[in-house]
């Protein structure tokens, strides 16, 4: 499918994602500038804030945006997930430059002008309002210009906590290692951000007073137009933000929430579209990074996700790993009603471990089946392994210690979805795949047998609040019809349907459905 | 009107100004009177307190100890906005507002007392014409569209806008080239005559001392030395006065010597 096609057939889609970037973008941008140019003017007067200040906006700069938002989900009021801890992140982020350029453009103001103001008797407010903004306005312009390019930029990442917006299309296209959809979602956030460089850029050098200006009047006339738009633009967003808000209606609600893989996303999917034949409304927040749908869960947020009880064990209760599935299922249950008010709901049916996974080709020559089969070969390999697998209690440090396995060199930390396309292009040798991966049929690559039972069994659940199951009773029934109805060559099959056939997970998940019976 | 003529404008009594962490004050135990209408210069080298002597007059700066008077009032007593919007007051470089226009930089006290729009236009273009700008060529140009000259006739002009009792005016035409600065001597000699101003004004400059002061006023490492007219300066036999008129006479010496070949 081409670019164009792609953009033909998801022009909606696509326009919702860039509304809700440009809101994102905009409303972040002006809350930090309604808040940072008054910080930046009182830290002109009070010099002793001046350091304590700059230093807090300056650290704020250097923290990682997904862990900003990892930190922003359990705190009330400000956190959670979607727009809102979005914005408040994206708000954070704009602080630095945006107090920074204020203090340096006022204090740039030439001394001998400002002498010369209050010589002329002028109140400190009429000297701030009518001298030193004025010449500070092209300098506090670029830090708005700044503030506002790297919003554009973080707020890709937004998309992880289900607040939309154009990196939803990036890490849908990473995850299915498509470029379309890399491209539909990239080229648009540079636009936007080349856009908004350079529309404040040309609002700057109207208030640029060293250079030697011409025709004023046109000038002010097309930056006249240049607010018109852009206050329309913010309005319509606004307003069908809104829209967006209220359409959520009467009724029942349920949010459903998914981590950031395929398989969650048409799991959560299924579960919605099952929901919403009941007459429920469903809130979809997929796609959410790290463990994001967890704490949603637990702050009561989410109603609603896809686990699997493996990780349950390992990531969230930090148990040391075991192999016993009946074991680990029981325990996992226990403890989120105990600790968090959750229930689990019967097995789906299928296992997504971790796959071991070398070239198809590559097997069959050295006739390798086990992981023991390859521990002597890994010396001369590269491994390529995604950012949780290399994190987790029973990811990559202990499975390496498990089968004493040692690669040529530190393994290279990489995107999930990309290791497939690195193993199968041969810039890695060994990688650590989801068993119901598609690709693994598809790029002709190699399952490594478990032999030593390393992994503990990775059960797919559903996991729902206990409140949310006195509230909506079909919520029970679903999470009771779904147990046991998905085969491990199912989920692949379904897996593969998104990933190499590009169709999306709420058409794929429909026709599982009603081939099921279930809808 | 006699007797209120003869009152001094502006009274130094006893005044030190020092800062913390200076070893010695920058101005100590300064006494001076300015009357009405005199021009009264203040000479002496860069760092001898002649612009901190300036700024204490229109409380820019307080004294640490002793009174400034104007009008005899201490300017402790005045209202800062006050006492400012009623002096006028030149530096170097002018300090015009980059991002005004000359009409707007002059009019700005008149604007700030909120006087009429047609009174302020017609001040600004009065004024124009009194610094010898044409209104209808200066009036919507911006600072940086004139040269060094026209931008202090135009800090003089603003100075003068709301018709001030008292000037201040510190090197007004210290960064000029001499020529333009001769012209602009000349023209506010004339100017301060004219308008019967009283002005305090702040230089290094002998040549221009004695061609603008009433009363020249000898400054040296924070302490007035005496207080003179012109031709009284010319006689003077203070060692300091006497370096001064040496280096007036000293290029003359140089152009006869090379007449003399």
């Amino acid at each position: 499918m081409s670019l164009v096609n792609f953009l033909q057939q998801n022009l909606p889609e696509l326009l919702t994602l860039l509304r809700q970037h440009l809101f994102l973008v905009l409303i972040s941008t002006l809350i930090a500038v309604l808040i940072g140019i008054p910080t930046g003017i009182l830290l002109t007067r009070k010099r002793s804030l001046r350091g304590p200040i700059l230093g807090i906006a300056n650290v704020m700069q250097t923290v990682p945006s997904l862990a900003l938002f990892g930190f922003l989900i359990p705190l009330p009021f400000i956190g959670g997930i979607g727009a809102r801890p979005a914005i408040i992140a994206l708000v954070l982020y704009a602080f630095l430059p945006i107090i920074r350029n204020t203090v340096t453009g006022i204090l740039g103001v030439d001394p001998t002008v400002r002498e010369a103001a209050v010589a002329m008797g002028m109140t400190d407010r009429q000297i701030l309002t009518q001298v030193e903004l004025p010449l500070a306005m092209s300098v506090i312009l670029t830090g708005v210009r700044v503030a506002m390019v790297i919003s554009v930029g973080v707020a890709t990442i937004a998309a992880a906590i289900g607040a939309g917006g154009l990196g939803t299309y990036i890490f849908r296209g990473l995850r299915q290692n498509d470029n379309n959809l890399l491209l539909a979602g990239a080229v648009p956030a540079a636009l936007m951000a080349l856009t908004a460089d350079f529309a404040l850029g040309f609002a700057e050098r109207k208030f640029s007073f060293n250079v030697k200006r011409s025709n004023t009047h046109r000038n002010r006339i097309a930056f006249g137009l240049l607010a018109l738009v852009a206050a329309a633009v913010a309005l319509i967003t606004f307003q069908s933000y809104r829209a967006d808000q209220a359409s959520s209606g009467e009724g029942q609600r349920l949010v459903v929430a998914s981590k950031d893989f395929t398989e969650s996303i048409l799991l959560a999917e299924i579960a919605a579209q099952m929901l919403e034949a009941r007459g429920i409304n469903v809130t979809r927040k997929l796609e959410l990074g790290g463990n994001l749908s967890h704490e949603g869960l637990v702050s009561g947020e989410v109603d609603l996700y896809p686990e699997y009880s493996g990780t349950s064990y390992t990531a969230i209760f930090h148990h040391p790993p075991i192999t016993d599935p009946r074991a680990v299922y029981d325990q996992v249950k226990r403890e989120y009603a105990e600790k968090f008010g959750v229930d689990v709901s019967p097995p789906l049916g299928f296992e997504n471990t971790f796959a071991i996974l070398v070239r198809g080709a590559v097997a069959r020559t050295l006739g390798l089946r086990t992981i023991t089969d390859a521990v002597p070969h890994a010396r001369r390999w590269r491994a390529g392994f995604g950012q949780d697998f290399m994190s987790r209690a029973d990811g990559y440090p202990g499975f390496t210690r498990a089968y004493g396995l040692r690669f040529a060199e530190q393994p290279r930390e990489m995107d999930l979805s990309l290791t497939y396309v690195a193993l199968a292009s041969g810039r890695v040798d060994l990688i650590a795949g989801n068993s119901t991966e598609g690709r693994i049929a598809v790029l002709d690559l190699f399952q490594l047998a478990d032999d030593r039972l390393y992994f503990p069994p990775y059960e797919a659940v559903l996991l729902a609040r206990r409140d949310s199951l006195a509230r909506v009773p079909a919520l029970r029934e679903i999470l009771t019809r779904l147990g046991n109805s998905l085969s491990t060559e199912e989920m692949r099959q379904l897996n593969y349907e998104v990933d190499a056939n590009k169709r999306t997970p709420a058409e794929v998940a429909r026709e599982w459905l009603s081939r099921k019976g279930f809808s | 009107m006699c007797s209120s003529n003869s009152d001094p404008l502006v009274e130094f009594r006893d005044v030190t100004y020092s800062v913390a962490g200076l070893p010695s004050p920058i101005i100590s135990k300064l006494n001076l009177t300015v009357k009405p209408g005199e021009t009264l210069v203040l000479l002496g080298e860069s760092g001898c307190g002649k612009t901190t002597t300036l700024k204490l007059v229109n409380r820019l700066l307080l004294p640490t100890s002793g009174m400034v008077l104007v009008e005899g009032r201490s300017t402790t007593k005045w209202d800062p906005i006050r006492l400012r919007r009623r002096t006028g007051y030149v530096i170097q470089d002018a300090g015009l507002f980059p991002h005004f226009n000359v009409e707007r930089n002059i009019a700005l006290v008149p604007t700030l007392e909120n006087w009429e729009p047609g009174r302020i236009k017609q001040r600004v273009a009065e004024l124009l014409i009194l610094v010898g700008l044409e209104p209808e060529r200066f009036a919507s140009r911006y600072p940086r569209e004139l040269s060094g000259g026209q931008r202090q006739r135009v800090g003089v002009a603003r100075a003068l806008a709301a018709d001030p009792s008292l000037l201040l005016l510190d090197e007004p035409f210290g960064a000029l080239d001499p020529l333009t600065r001769g012209s602009l001597q000349k023209q506010f000699g004339e100017l301060a005559a004219r308008l019967q101003k009283t002005a305090i004004f702040v230089t290094h400059d002998l040549r221009e001392a004695l061609l603008l002061g009433s009363r020249i006023g000898l400054m040296h490492a924070g302490k007035l030395l005496f207080v003179e007219t012109p031709e009284g300066f010319l006689n003077s036999k203070e060692e300091y006065a006497q370096a001064y008129l040496e280096t007036l006479s000293l290029p003359s010496d140089g152009k006869r010597s090379g007449g003399e070949r």
